[in-house]
C-alpha cells in the first residue's frame, strides 16, 4: 500500500482515499458477506460523518456508532441526582455545556436553571476550584461524567482542590471506562460485530494495552486510529485484513500519538483518586466494573457520599430507541421518533442531545433525512 | 475629561450631556449634515432607497483587529451593499453603561468615523442615552443606514437557478475566531484578526461588472453554513460546496478543532457570498480582486436542481455530507 507522506495535498488525498476504498472493498469482498465495524467514540462517529465516509464506503462494509459519546450514555438516574442537587440553595453545579439539555426521567438541567438553580457552564473541570473559591458558603458540584479521558482532569482538579485546602468542592462522578463496555456489546446476543474502530483519544491515556484482553478473549479485531480521514481509512483497511486472515489482535493506526502503555502519568492521577465499580449505561443497565468511583480517602469530595439524596428515578415509556442506537441494533432510522418528533432544537433522547450523539450526527449531516449524493 | 467615566449625567441632556457631544462625539464624526445639530437629519437621495438597522451587543467591545464600534459602522454599510445599494447616511444610537471610561468612547468614536470615511457614509444623525452601572454591558450600538440602489441590479433569492456558481469573497470564520479567543484568553497569532471591513466599494464594482448577479450576502451570525442554508430554501434550489475550495486559516481551523466548531457556521463580518450566472463569474470574480477584500475570492460550488432546498458539502476525500442550518447560538454576542 501507498505510504502516507508528511503532508499530502489536497489531490493526492482524495487518490489515496479512493485508493483505499477500493482495496478494501475488493478485500471485504472475498469474505462473501457484509462487515459490521463499530467504532466507540463519539468523536470518531462525528469525524465519519464530517467526511462524509460512509457515501465512499463499499457497500460491503458498514459503519454502526456504539456507546461512544459520554453524554448519551449517562442513565436518566443520574441526571435526576444532578438535578435534584441543582434545586438546593447551597448548591452551585459546574458542567460542560452539553449536559443541560440532557433529558433526566422528569426534566433536565436546562429546566433547573430556568426555575431558578445555579448552574454554571465551564470548559475544564478545573474552572470549578476558581468558582468554589468565589462561593465559599456554596456546595460547588462538578458533574464528572466522561471515558478515559476526562478521568484524569476530574482526579487533578480533586487533587489541586486538596492541595489548596478548598473545602467546598465535589464531584458527582458517572465516570466510564471503554474496554468493560467493550466486551459487555460482545456478550450482548442482539449485537454483531466484526471489528472495532478503536478510540484516538482514550488511547492515547490508557495506551493499547488495554484493548487486548477483550480482544484476545472475543476474538474480534481492534485497530485504534486518528481522526482523519484517510486515518479512518486506514484503519478500516486494516480491519478487514484482520477478518480475512482470522486474525484478532489490537493494531495501532495512530502511533504519531498513541502509545502501547498509554500516559502513565495521567493514567497515575486517575488512579491516586479513582477506583473501578460498576455502574448504569443508558441502554444497557449496569455493566460489570465499567465505571469510576473516588477511593476512600478522597470520599469527602464525592458529594454522594457527603450529601447522599434519595432520588426516585422512574423512566417513563417513550418511543426512543436510543437504548437500542447506543448499541448498534438499530440506526436512527429506524426509530419512530428520528427526525420527527425528536430533532435538535427539541430532542427526545440523549443521542440527539450531545453533538457527538449519534441521533444528532446522523441529523446535521443528512443520514436519514435524505441520501445526498447516494 | 480623557480620564473620565461616562455618568448618568451624559445622558441626561443637559449641559453635562452637551460636553459630551463637543468634546468626544462632534470631534470625531462632525460633518455639515450633523452640525446642524436638529432632532433630525434632513438629506437628498436619488431614487429607490435602501434601508436597514442593526445592534451591536459584542463581547468583548476590543478585539484583535477592531472593536465594536468597527462592526457598527461595517455591518450596516455590509447589510446596504447587499442589497444592491451604495451606502449613503447612517444614524449611530448608543447605549452606554454607567461608569464606562471615556477614553474608551473616544476610541470606539474615532474608529467609526475612519471606517464611516473608508466608506464613503456620513454619520448624518445619532443619540446617546446613560443607563445605570449593570443596566448595561459597557456599551451597545445600533446603527442604520440608508442608501441608493444601484439602477439596474436585481438582488433577491429567487433568482437564483441551477448551474449558478456559488463565490465566496475570502477566509472564513477569521471574526468569529478573534472573538472566542478574546473571551476565552486563547493566545492566537497575529494573523488572526477580526475580517470586520466595509464591503461596499467592492459590491458595487461586483454589480457593475455583472448586473445580473441573483443575490450576495454578508455571511454574519450562522456563517456561510446559514446563508446557504436561507438561499437553498428561498430558491428551491439545492446547494452543492467543495470542501477543498473553502478558505480557512489554520490557525481558525485549530481554534475551532479545540472548541468544537465547524468553521462554515462561524460569524465573518467582511465576506460576501454570491450566487452568479456561470457566464459571469469570471468577470465577478476580476472585480472582486480590485478591492483589497477580495483578493482570496473564487468558485466554492454551484446550483444544483438535485436536492431542492439543501446544502451539500464534497468532503475533501470525495464523500457528501449534508451542511445543515445552525441550530441556535453558535457562539453567542458575536456582533
Amino acid at each position: 500500500m501507498t505510504e502516507v507522506k508528511e503532508k499530502l495535498t489536497k489531490a493526492e488525498e482524495r487518490a489515496f482515499a479512493k485508493e483505499l476504498v477500493q482495496k478494501i472493498g475488493e478485500l471485504a469482498a472475498t469474505t462473501g458477506r457484509k462487515l459490521r465495524f463499530m467504532e466507540v467514540c463519539g468523536t470518531h462517529t462525528v469525524a465519519i460523518f464530517r467526511a462524509g465516509l460512509r457515501q465512499i464506503l463499499p457497500d460491503s462494509v458498514e459503519l454502526v456508532s456504539g456507546p461512544g459519546c459520554p453524554v448519551c450514555v449517562t442513565p436518566d438516574d443520574y441526571m435526576d441526582k444532578a438535578i435534584a442537587y441543582a434545586q438546593r440553595d447551597d448548591v452551585i453545579i459546574a458542567t460542560f455545556g452539553d449536559m443541560l439539555k440532557v433529558p433526566g426521567s422528569k426534566s433536565s438541567l436546562n429546566e433547573a436553571k430556568t426555575n431558578g438553580a445555579d448552574i454554571r457552564i465551564v470548559y475544564s473541570p478545573m474552572d470549578s476550584i476558581q468558582i468554589a473559591k468565589d462561593n465559599p458558603d456554596k456546595k460547588v458540584i462538578f458533574l464528572a461524567v466522561g471515558f478515559e479521558t476526562t478521568a484524569p482532569t476530574a482526579a487533578a482538579t480533586v487533587l489541586a482542590a486538596e492541595q489548596q485546602g478548598i473545602t467546598n468542592l465535589y464531584m458527582l462522578s458517572a465516570q466510564k471506562l471503554v474496554p468493560p463496555v467493550m466486551e459487555a456489546l460482545l456478550n450482548d446476543e442482539e449485537v454483531h460485530v466484526d471489528g472495532f474502530i478503536l478510540p484516538g483519544h482514550v488511547s492515547v491515556v490508557t495506551g493499547t494495552g488495554v484493548y487486548e484482553p477483550v480482544i484476545g478473549k472475543y476474538h474480534v479485531p481492534g485497530v485504534v486510529t486518528g481522526f482523519e480521514p484517510l486515518q479512518i481509512l486506514r484503519g478500516l483497511y486494516r480491519l478487514v485484513q484482520q477478518v480475512v486472515n482470522g486474525e484478532a489482535k489490537v493494531e495501532n493506526e495512530y502511533t504519531d500519538v498513541v502509545k502501547t502503555e498509554g500516559n502513565p502519568v495521567s493514567m497515575a492521577i486517575t488512579n491516586k483518586v479513582y477506583e473501578s465499580c460498576d455502574t448504569g449505561w443508558r441502554g444497557m443497565g449496569i455493566v460489570p466494573l465499567s465505571g469510576l468511583k473516588m477511593k476512600a480517602e478522597y470520599a469527602r469530595f464525592d458529594i454522594e457520599q457527603v450529601l447522599p439524596l434519595e432520588v426516585e428515578t422512574v423512566t417513563k415509556k417513550t418511543a426512543c430507541r436510543c437504548g437500542e442506537v447506543l448499541r448498534g441494533i438499530v440506526t436512527p432510522k429506524e426509530c419512530p421518533l428520528f427526525a420527527k418528533a425528536c430533532v435538535p432544537t427539541h430532542a427526545i433522547g440523549p443521542c440527539m442531545v450531545s453533538v457527538e450523539g449519534v441521533c444528532a450526527a446522523w441529523y446535521k449531516y443528512g443520514q436519514g433525512r435524505f441520501e445526498y449524493g447516494k | 475629561m480623557a480620564n473620565d467615566k461616562v455618568t448618568l449625567a451624559h445622558g441626561a441632556g443637559g449641559k453635562v450631556s452637551q460636553e459630551l457631544m463637543e468634546q468626544v462625539i462632534l470631534p470625531a464624526y462632525g460633518n455639515p449634515v450633523l452640525n446642524t445639530l436638529h432632532d433630525g437629519a434632513l438629506v437628498n437621495m436619488k431614487g429607490e432607497v435602501a434601508f436597514t438597522t442593526d445592534s451591536y451587543v459584542v463581547q468583548p467591545l476590543f478585539f484583535a483587529g477592531g472593536n465594536i464600534g468597527k462592526l457598527a459602522v461595517c455591518g450596516t454599510v455590509n447589510d446596504l451593499s447587499m442589497t444592491g445599494a451604495i451606502p449613503r447616511y447612517l444614524s449611530v444610537g448608543m447605549i452606554i453603561e454607567e461608569g464606562f471610561p471615556i477614553k474608551d468612547l473616544q476610541t470606539i468614536v474615532s474608529t467609526m468615523k475612519k471606517m464611516a470615511d473608508e466608506a464613503g457614509v456620513v454619520i448624518a444623525t445619532g443619540d446617546t442615552k446613560v443607563v445605570e452601572k449593570g443596566k448595561a454591558d459597557g456599551i451597545f450600538i445600533n446603527t442604520a443606514g440608508i442608501g441608493d440602489k444601484i439602477p439596474g441590479t436585481h438582488i433577491s433569492p429567487e433568482n437564483v437557478k441551477p448551474g449558478m456558481k456559488v463565490i465566496l469573497s475570502g477566509y472564513i470564520g477569521d471574526h468569529a475566531a478573534a472573538i472566542m479567543a478574546g473571551r476565552h484568553n486563547i493566545n492566537l497569532p497575529e494573523s488572526v484578526r477580526t475580517d470586520c471591513a466595509p464591503l461596499n466599494k467592492m459590491t458595487k464594482a461586483m454589480l457593475e461588472a455583472a448586473p445580473d448577479i441573483a443575490v450576495m450576502r454578508d455571511p454574519t451570525r450562522g456563517g456561510v453554513a446559514a446563508v446557504l442554508n436561507e438561499i437553498a430554501a428561498a430558491s428551491h434550489c439545492g446547494i452543492l460546496i467543495d470542501e477543498d475550495e473553502i478558505p480557512i486559516h489554520p490557525e481558525v481551523q485549530g481554534v475551532c478543532d479545540m472548541l468544537g466548531f465547524d468553521p462554515l457556521y462561524l460569524a465573518n463580518e467582511g465576506k460576501c457570498v454570491a450566487f452568479v450566472p456561470a457566464e459571469s463569474a469570471e468577470k465577478v470574480l476580476k472585480a472582486m480582486r480590485t478591492s483589497p477584500y477580495g483578493q482570496e475570492a473564487r468558485v466554492i460550488g454551484e446550483v444544483t436542481a438535485e436536492a431542492p432546498g439543501t446544502v451539500g458539502l464534497r468532503t475533501g476525500i470525495g464523500g457528501i455530507r449534508v451542511v445543515d442550518m445552525p441550530l441556535g447560538n453558535i457562539v453567542p454576542r458575536i456582533c
